[in-house]
């Protein structure tokens, strides 16, 4: 079904950190865009559709104040809005948010960390952008920030913080279909496996909550109103988002899954974890019956690797794209 | 990233540590007294409690830089002596048994587990010696109370801190190359057969449920590997098999201990790079490290008759070619506190640290102790 084509170098290996790949189509200058974390340094790519062209960019942790150790960065991931798409860096000092080329840093976002380690970690995990104009990333205390965004130019302000959560947030995710239908836009997950699902607006509406069973949800996803589930035991499971009815289970993993994406368009679903495989499955929604079902289409083994991240890279999931933790490539699949 | 990391990290390379020196003092037919009292004393040092307080603080995790420092002086905490080539040799094999240790444990909480064995080891190294015995007992108690109520989720956070520590370190082991768990590129395998971890179930089943919860339909796939049912639960208690092998003793006199430098891997020259980078916090973490430091005793070095030099490679002429060859990017740049032949800068360093271990917290002139120090070190 897929096979593997030439793999993108970068320049550090990524690290082991869930989600940890994301990918900007920028269809008008025939360019996609690619993220991997290392450490304390966001490696981009550049890469040409004719695969002639690669242009590599490495953005570092910022540590405004206080020069106590490095700054490790949780995850870095594109937000697509109507007007603009930003890159934004989630770090154990805060939130940094770039044009998405990676050249001008827009904002800054400090988190409150205290003078002296605590037993628990401070850091910020968890990006996604929702609905026209906002920005929604986590925190290690399990709230979620939620910032506004202009259309253009660096007035980004903070436009509410939700505090459902008790454990530190793991991934968020918005409704991707497109459709305007659903009442759910918003998914946050946690270190416990509990879910939260919203509407955004000025105040944002928490409309259903999915109870954890203390099992990591390592990453989340939300299309046509069903949340999209991958937990460190390697199940999936999928749920209606705003009822929270469990529509199917899946023992899709032999090791804890670190990345879920889905094609919008064809309703294809990819899972990596580190056991080594990236699957990829078909969604299938039959509303009359109010039910959704997923079948499995096809495996690849990246060998004696970790898998950190894995994303498609078109809407219709064409192709996809995996790193690896220790590897310094991204590795390329596409529809035979 | 996690703040819970270094106890963990120390512990088990300290284990590493110790399954190494025993196999080399065996094979190098040192008399067993010397060797006992070797253990022991790098054991007793280990589990200082001063020590250990600081170690279990909460902090960030140690540049390697810092950590070399630490188990350099630990290793010297007797009459053993160890040249810089061996001391170069048996942290790559700490780290990267370690390393592989940690990649393959099935679940993040089986770190614990693979802790456990450790510590077990180490328990059986001075069980007849009851004053280490319950020190060691004491930091056993330490790791269960720390340690077991934490969650998966932050386990995974621990191990991931782990794994940055770790990233990019290729360097190619004897024993593991051998043993086929890890490549001639120096990466470890990872199968794609075996038990599963417990709380997963063998991949392969998909169940589709109604709104009423009631299972509608059973789809079986194909998972591309080889997987069976889970095993037993392991023991996270004082006592109790473990199950896991991890962390359990690989060496014995007659499998030797080796590693390979040549052709090292170019992700190690990419290691090293990102750890040259002018570190601007330098300072900070001298502070903390002095601190840390400041509990290990080193042994006053003995009369020449009781000292004596372990050697990590077969022949001392071995050796010699290791420090020689070793390629540059793999260099550890440890600083090496007791080589320095200069009196006055000796007893300046020791005055430093001294100071730092009664004062206890950072006082405002401790900034400037900080760049002595680092002064110090740089001059060496």
């Amino acid at each position: 079904m897929y096979h593997k084509e030439k793999s993108i170098q970068i320049k550090n290996s990524a690290s082991a950190l869930y989600n940890n790949l994301s990918v900007l189509r920028i269809a008008p200058r025939r360019l996609t865009y690619f993220t991997v974390v290392h450490a304390n340094v966001v490696n981009t790519v550049s890469a040409s559709w004719d695969g002639l062209n690669y242009s590599h960019r490495q953005l570092q942790s910022k540590e405004p104040n206080v020069a106590t150790s490095t700054s490790l960065i949780m995850q870095a991931a594109f937000c697509v809005l109507p007007s603009r798409d930003l890159l934004v860096v989630s770090s154990q000092k805060g939130i940094q948010m770039y044009e998405s080329d990676g050249s001008i840093m827009v904002y800054w976002h400090a988190l409150d960390t205290p003078e002296a380690p605590t037993a628990q970690a401070v850091f910020a995990r968890g990006i996604s952008a929702v609905s026209d104009n906002y920005i929604c990333v986590g925190v290690s205390s399990g709230a979620v920030l939620v910032f506004d965004i202009p259309s253009k130019g660096s007035n980004i302000t903070l436009s509410e913080v939700l505090e459902e959560h008790k454990e530190a947030i793991t991934d968020i995710a918005s409704e991707c279909s497109g459709s305007q239908e659903c009442l759910a836009n918003l998914v946050t997950a946690d270190d416990g496996g509990s879910m939260c699902v919203w509407k955004s607006g000025e105040e944002f509406q928490l409309l259903n909550k999915i109870p954890g069973l203390d099992i990591t949800c390592s990453s989340v996803k939300l299309w046509k109103g069903t949340v999209l589930a991958g937990y460190g035991t390697g199940q999936i499971r999928l749920y209606e988002a705003v009822t929270g009815i469990l529509h199917a289970e899946v023992n899709a993993h032999a090791r804890w899954i670190y990345s879920l994406d889905i094609a919008p368009f064809s309703g294809l679903l990819l899972s990596a974890a580190e056991d080594s495989f990236v699957r990829v499955w078909h969604l299938s929604m039959t509303p009359e019956t109010n039910s959704v079902e997923i079948a499995h289409l096809h495996n690849e083994c990246v060998t004696d690797t970790q898998i950190c991240g894995a994303k498609f890279c078109d809407g219709d999931g064409y192709a996809f794209a995996v790193t690896g933790y220790d590897l310094s490539e991204i590795i390329r699949y596409v529809q035979s | 990233m996690s703040t819970r990391t270094l106890p963990l990290l120390f512990i088990n390379l300290g284990g590493e540590m110790l399954y190494i020196l025993d196999q080399r003092l065996r094979a190098q037919n040192i008399p067993a007294d010397k060797a006992k009292k070797v253990m022991n004393d790098i054991i007793t040092t280990m589990f200082n409690k001063k020590f250990l307080e600081e170690l279990f603080k909460p902090q960030e995790l140690y540049s390697k830089k810092a950590l070399r420092t630490v188990f350099d002086r630990l290793a010297h905490a007797s009459i053993m002596r160890l040249n810089q080539a061996s001391m170069d040799k048996l942290y790559d094999l700490m780290t990267m048994a370690f390393k592989y240790q940690v990649l393959l444990c099935p679940r993040p909480k089986d770190i614990l587990l693979v802790s456990f064995n450790h510590m077990d080891a180490i328990k059986d190294f001075v069980k007849d010696t009851p004053s280490i015995l319950s020190q060691v007992d004491e930091t056993y108690q330490q790791l269960i109370e720390m340690y077991t109520p934490l969650s998966n989720g932050e386990f995974q956070l621990i191990r991931q801190t782990l794994l940055i520590f770790f990233q990019d370190m290729h360097i190619r082991v004897s024993i593991f190359l051998k043993d086929k768990v890890q490549n001639s590129n120096g990466r470890f395998v990872l199968p794609i057969s075996g038990p599963v971890p417990r709380g997963t179930q063998v991949p392969g089943l998909i169940r589709i449920f109604s709104c009423a919860g009631e299972e509608l339909s059973r789809l079986q796939f194909k998972n591309g590997g080889n997987y069976s049912s889970a095993l037993r639960e392991g023991s996270f208690e004082l006592f109790g098999d473990r199950v896991t092998k991890l962390g359990t003793n690989m060496y014995s006199v007659s499998r030797p201990v080796e590693t390979h430098m040549s052709g090292a891997s170019k992700s190690s020259a990419q290691h090293t790079k990102v750890n040259a980078a002018p570190n601007p916090l330098a300072k900070e973490e001298l502070n903390l490290l002095a601190r840390l430091m400041g509990g290990l005793e080193v042994q006053k070095p003995g009369s020449t008759d009781t000292g004596f030099r372990v050697n990590l490679f077969a022949t001392d002429e071995e050796e010699e070619e290791a420090l020689i060859s070793r390629p540059d990017e793999l260099s550890y740049g440890v600083i090496n506190i007791q080589a320095t032949k200069d009196q006055q800068t000796n007893a300046e360093l020791a005055k430093i640290m001294g100071e730092f271990t009664e004062s206890g917290d950072q006082s405002p002139s401790a900034s400037s102790k900080g760049d002595d120090l680092l002064a110090m070190m740089d001059g060496l």
